[in-house]
């Protein structure tokens, strides 16, 4: 029966992620509208528009082979089992032992690389652009990633999201000077790895400045409803570890009860939402980079990162 | 019988077939034949392997009346040598399948096949050897054998190039083990491993000797500035050969890395874990760098062989300071962690390797920037290769994640450490594994986008074939391999248990027996990884979405030309080359590193002539330690040229100063 239960729990939190994608990425886009001055879109907008796009015949160029009709589900079936592996309104649940923080970043590594693939298979100029930039900055973020990693397991004496969401849950770990530059890296590799603004912008469609529209530029139909479904649940994702490693705040850590899975649900949401809000504010102010600006970006959060991991030996206070 | 007598027949087997190849040589039925035989004694040596490492028999250790009279040469099998025996074979037993088919293309094949059985026995025998003369003789044989093999191709000046220089490395490392021996068993005269063990040959020389072991062995293994040998050699023999020694001979390096230093030695500082945990980093890092700007698919995979090597090396330095501080456990962990990528890379590079052979066969080329769109023509093998690039791309669930998993754990253990530099080194060269993991990613996706995907390049990649059924079978077998090692690791884990107990002294806690098949290195509270579960998750997901989206929504497709931003262009060469793909990476790490030089000639507008692009990179050990090297050496001998054409009177002098001089020497070391 307890089995049955955290089986059930299990699945909530897979689906809630897949439901409340796109109405995340729909409040971003809203504010980001409002702070332009536009109107924006309705809330529900990405929900109509995968709709729509799962219901077009998908076309295919003539020379796509299987990888390139393979790889959208590749891609939204990694991002869904990594997303499904971070703790969002509770810890502890059936399947969070399965993999940890190290393997949710390779999880993401595993959908990169088959969108990069699928980029080249047609053998346009621009999937190999896309690709290249994409595996570009995936070389820069990863290590970044990892070193948050680091940093967070040398903190909590673990690298199983679970466990260190329900140490930084209790408050003992209190505010630390690593833990501040390892939120800082998280948030300048979460823009690098969700292609937001200053290194990619989500609504462009200039050529040039693309990345990861320039990898998808022949996809249609549900290939593309795919990707862009994981691509709302990769923003969901990253939400959802900001939330479980510098906020675990709400989070039912404990027993399973009625009033504190509501509660973690109420305020994973909430969390969900002010993310949400405050992306797009982070977005407007700034401009965004050229290619090879981006070193110094994303260097910045593997600078801060490893200081962050450094830190800690200099003193166990840090 | 026993196992060790059993793994000696398969040695004497395999020189058997190599004399059977020397004999029969260039009739058509040789190849199979030969091939064949080594396939069965391969799968025979697998299996006494297994039975060792699984039976837990104790090690048996026999003395051959061969070798130097009166002494004879020693053979010992234990749970190390098994592992890597293991190793070894299961290389040999894929590539000997592979080359039932694939050996019908060698040109001459009686400069292959006698070589062939040679090499595999030295290797048998390095690993089986268990005093120093066993040990430097075999390990010579296994060097010069693969030197034929590498030259084997003798009427193209590149082969002989890198036959010349690999000859020269492995002379030098050779040369090192030899003093390393000598500082080792000191004035007693007696070089088996046994007393060697025990011979305790003072601080210094030991230390010196675990120097110059690390030069030896790394040379062989390909451990930076060491490897230069290696992206030259590697691509020049036949395609069977490049995959035996990229995924086994280097190995075997390791191996004799392991032995001596671990076993043999035994009683090391801590400092040298740090020299070998930078070294290492730096390795992977610089040798995906410098995989990630190839343009020739085999060097690619050359280049990405000394990145493993530097992984592994990360995982066996963690072990030595973990082991000179007394703390078992930890170094239980890195150590498996070495092992565990030790066997992984024998399995994907072998693969890819494979692949590679593959495609030369079906196209006549592994110019990167002329092949393309190959899935379509060969669409078994861009399974398999596919496959092999995600192994070694170290992307769940696949088994190049497990071992780099491991390695990250153990480096996670290093605030342990008593020492100050190696607490700081550890997280660096934690940075430099995950900079060098996310490299390879790009790595690979660049080798099997490239020479797969898009659009033909050239003629022969339009026209290129599938490979035979042998070949076919061979990488698919590897390719389960991998799978099987990446989603049910704790099997390896617990078949490494008796290396490690005798190497650190403790073992990783069994893992098989855990629920749902995880692993957990330390304690379920602080890490652990499930392959099964991951995989199968993948599985479930993927296909429960796709068929849900064609069930519900649409499964309607349409095939029309290309988009490309409405202008689509039909030259294949307006595809993104391999050249462009590394572009950006080029411009980021490696423009300082690896001095890059780009010289772009546009004409001015109104020219006729076309715009030219030259890109030139030049491996920094070339530039830095070799080239100066060989200068001074010229040098040197250009001087000393004179001292062939003197008289007699004076040569009669210079022999007295000779002597005089070294009597001096002599009376002033008493």
């Amino acid at each position: 029966m307890a089995m049955m239960l955290d089986l059930a729990l299990q699945l909530v939190q897979i689906t809630l992620l897949v439901a409340i994608a796109p109405l995340i990425v729909g409040i971003t886009r809203k504010v980001r509208a409002r702070l332009l001055r536009r109107r924006g879109p309705p809330l529900l907008q990405p929900y109509h528009d995968l709709w729509k796009q799962m219901h077009k015949e998908a076309v295919v160029a003539d020379n796509a082979s299987w990888v390139y009709r393979r790889a959208p589900y590749m891609v939204f079936a990694a991002t869904w089992v990594a997303a499904g592996l971070v703790p969002t309104y509770a810890t502890g649940l059936l399947f969070s032992w399965s993999a940890d923080l190290i393997a949710v970043v390779a999880l993401l590594g595993t959908a990169r690389f088959a969108l990069a693939l699928a980029a080249m298979d047609v053998g346009t100029a621009f999937g190999g652009l896309g690709a290249s930039r994409e595996m570009m900055i995936a070389s820069l973020a990863e290590p970044a990633m990892l070193l948050i990693a680091f940093a967070v397991a040398l903190i909590a004496g673990t690298t199983q999201l679970s466990a260190i969401a329900a140490l930084f849950a209790t408050g003992d770990v209190g505010l630390r000077v690593s833990l501040g530059l390892a939120l800082l890296a998280l948030v300048i590799v979460g823009i690098a790895e969700n292609a937001r603004i200053p290194i990619d912008n989500p609504s462009t469609h200039l050529e040039l400045t693309m990345v990861h529209e320039a990898m998808i530029l022949e996809y249609s139909g549900r290939h593309l409803a795919m990707i862009e479904a994981a691509s709302h649940l990769k923003l969901v994702l990253y939400f959802s570890l900001v939330g479980c490693l510098f906020v675990p705040f709400g989070m039912a850590t404990g027993d399973k009860t009625l009033p504190a899975l509501a509660i973690g649900l109420a305020t994973f949401v909430a969390k969900l939402v002010a993310f949400a809000v405050l992306l797009p504010i982070a977005e407007t102010t700034v401009a965004k980079m050229r290619v090879f600006r981006y070193p110094a970006f994303i260097g910045s959060a593997f600078a801060a990162a490893a200081l962050a991991v450094f830190l800690r030996f200099v003193s166990r206070g840090f | 019988m026993p196992e060790v007598a059993v793994a000696l027949w398969c040695i004497a087997g395999f020189l058997g077939a190599g004399v059977v190849g020397a004999v029969l040589g260039n009739r058509p039925f040789a190849t199979p034949l030969v091939y064949g035989a080594c396939l069965a004694i391969a799968l025979l040596g697998v299996l006494v392997a297994l039975g060792v490492l699984f039976g837990g028999a104790p090690a048996t250790a026999v003395v051959l009346p061969v070798g130097l009279p009166g002494i004879g040469a020693h053979v010992r099998l234990d749970p190390l040598a098994a592992f890597f025996m293991l190793v070894v074979d299961l290389g040999a037993a894929a590539a000997s399948l592979y080359a039932i088919g694939y050996g019908r293309h060698a040109a001459e094949p009686r400069r292959v096949l006698p070589f062939y059985g040679a090499f595999l026995a030295g290797m048998n025998l390095v690993v089986l050897a268990a005093d120093a003369f066993t040990f430097l003789l075999s390990w010579e044989f296994m060097s010069l054998a693969s030197w034929a093999l590498v030259v084997s191709d003798h009427r193209s000046s590149a082969s002989l190039r890198a036959g010349y220089v690999y000859l020269l490395m492995a002379g030098f490392g050779t040369f090192c083990l030899l003093l390393a021996f000598g500082l080792l068993a000191g004035t007693s005269g007696d070089f088996t491993f046994a007393h060697l063990r025990t011979a305790g040959a003072g601080e210094t020389a030991t230390a010196l000797a675990t120097m110059l072991v690390i030069v030896g062995t790394g040379s062989k293994a390909g451990l930076m500035p060491l490897h230069v040998w290696l992206p030259l050699a590697h691509p020049a023999a036949p395609s069977h050969v490049s995959a035996l020694l990229s995924g086994v001979m280097t190995k075997v390096g390791i191996y004799a890395f392991i032995r001596l230093v671990f076993d043999v030695i035994g009683d090391f500082s801590p400092w040298v874990g740090l020299v070998v945990v930078m070294s290492g980093g730096g390795t992977a890092v610089l040798g995906v760098l410098y995989a990630v700007m190839q343009r020739d698919l085999k060097r690619l995979l050359a280049y990405s062989t000394v990145e493993n090597v530097g992984i592994v090396f990360i995982g066996l330095g963690l072990a030595l300071a973990f082991r000179a501080n007394g703390q078992g456990p930890a170094a239980a962990l890195a150590m498996t962690a070495a092992l565990f990528h030790v066997l992984n890379h024998a399995a994907f590079k072998s693969l890819l390797f494979f692949g590679a052979g593959a495609v030369l066969a079906g196209s006549g080329e592994r110019d990167m920037e002329k092949l393309g769109g190959l899935v379509h023509r060969m669409p078994q093998t861009a399974v398999v290769f596919l496959l092999g690039c995600m192994s070694i791309a170290a992307l769940p669930p696949l088994n190049g994640f497990v071992s780099e998993w491991l390695t990250f754990q153990a480096i996670l253990l290093s605030p342990q450490l008593p020492q100050w530099g190696l607490k700081f080194a550890v997280p660096a060269v934690g940075a430099l594994l995950a900079l060098a993991a996310a490299l390879a990613g790009a790595c690979f996706v660049k080798a099997f986008g490239v020479v797969f995907l898009g659009r033909p390049r050239s003629p022969a990649a339009a026209t290129a074939h599938e490979i035979d059924a042998f070949g076919l079978t061979a990488m698919l077998t590897l390719a389960w391999i991998c799978l099987a090692a990446g989603t049910l690791p704790g099997f390896v884990i617990d078949a490494l248990a008796p290396v490690t107990r005798d190497l650190t002294g403790s073992a990783l806690p069994a893992q098989a027996s855990l629920p749902w098949l995880s692993i957990v290195p330390i304690a379920e509270s602080r890490s652990s990884y499930n392959g099964l579960v991951v995989f199968f998750f993948l599985v479930a997901s993927g296909s429960f979405t796709a068929i849900a989206v064609h069930r519900v929504a649409s499964r309607r497709t349409r095939r029309a030309p290309a988009w490309d931003c409405g202008y689509p262009l039909d030259s294949p060469l307006t595809q993104y080359s391999g050249a462009s793909f590394a572009m950006p990476i080029r411009r980021v790490f490696a423009t300082v590193t690896f001095g890059v030089h780009e010289t772009v000639d546009m004409p001015r507008p109104g020219e006729m002539r076309p715009a030219r692009f030259r890109l030139r990179v030049r491996d920094p050990a070339w530039r830095f330690f070799y080239g100066p090297l060989a200068r001074g050496v010229e040098r040197a001998a250009r001087r000393l040229n004179r001292l062939q054409f003197l008289t007699i009177r004076r040569y009669l002098a210079l022999v007295f100063a000779a002597l005089v001089v070294l009597m001096l020497v002599v009376a002033a070391w008493r």
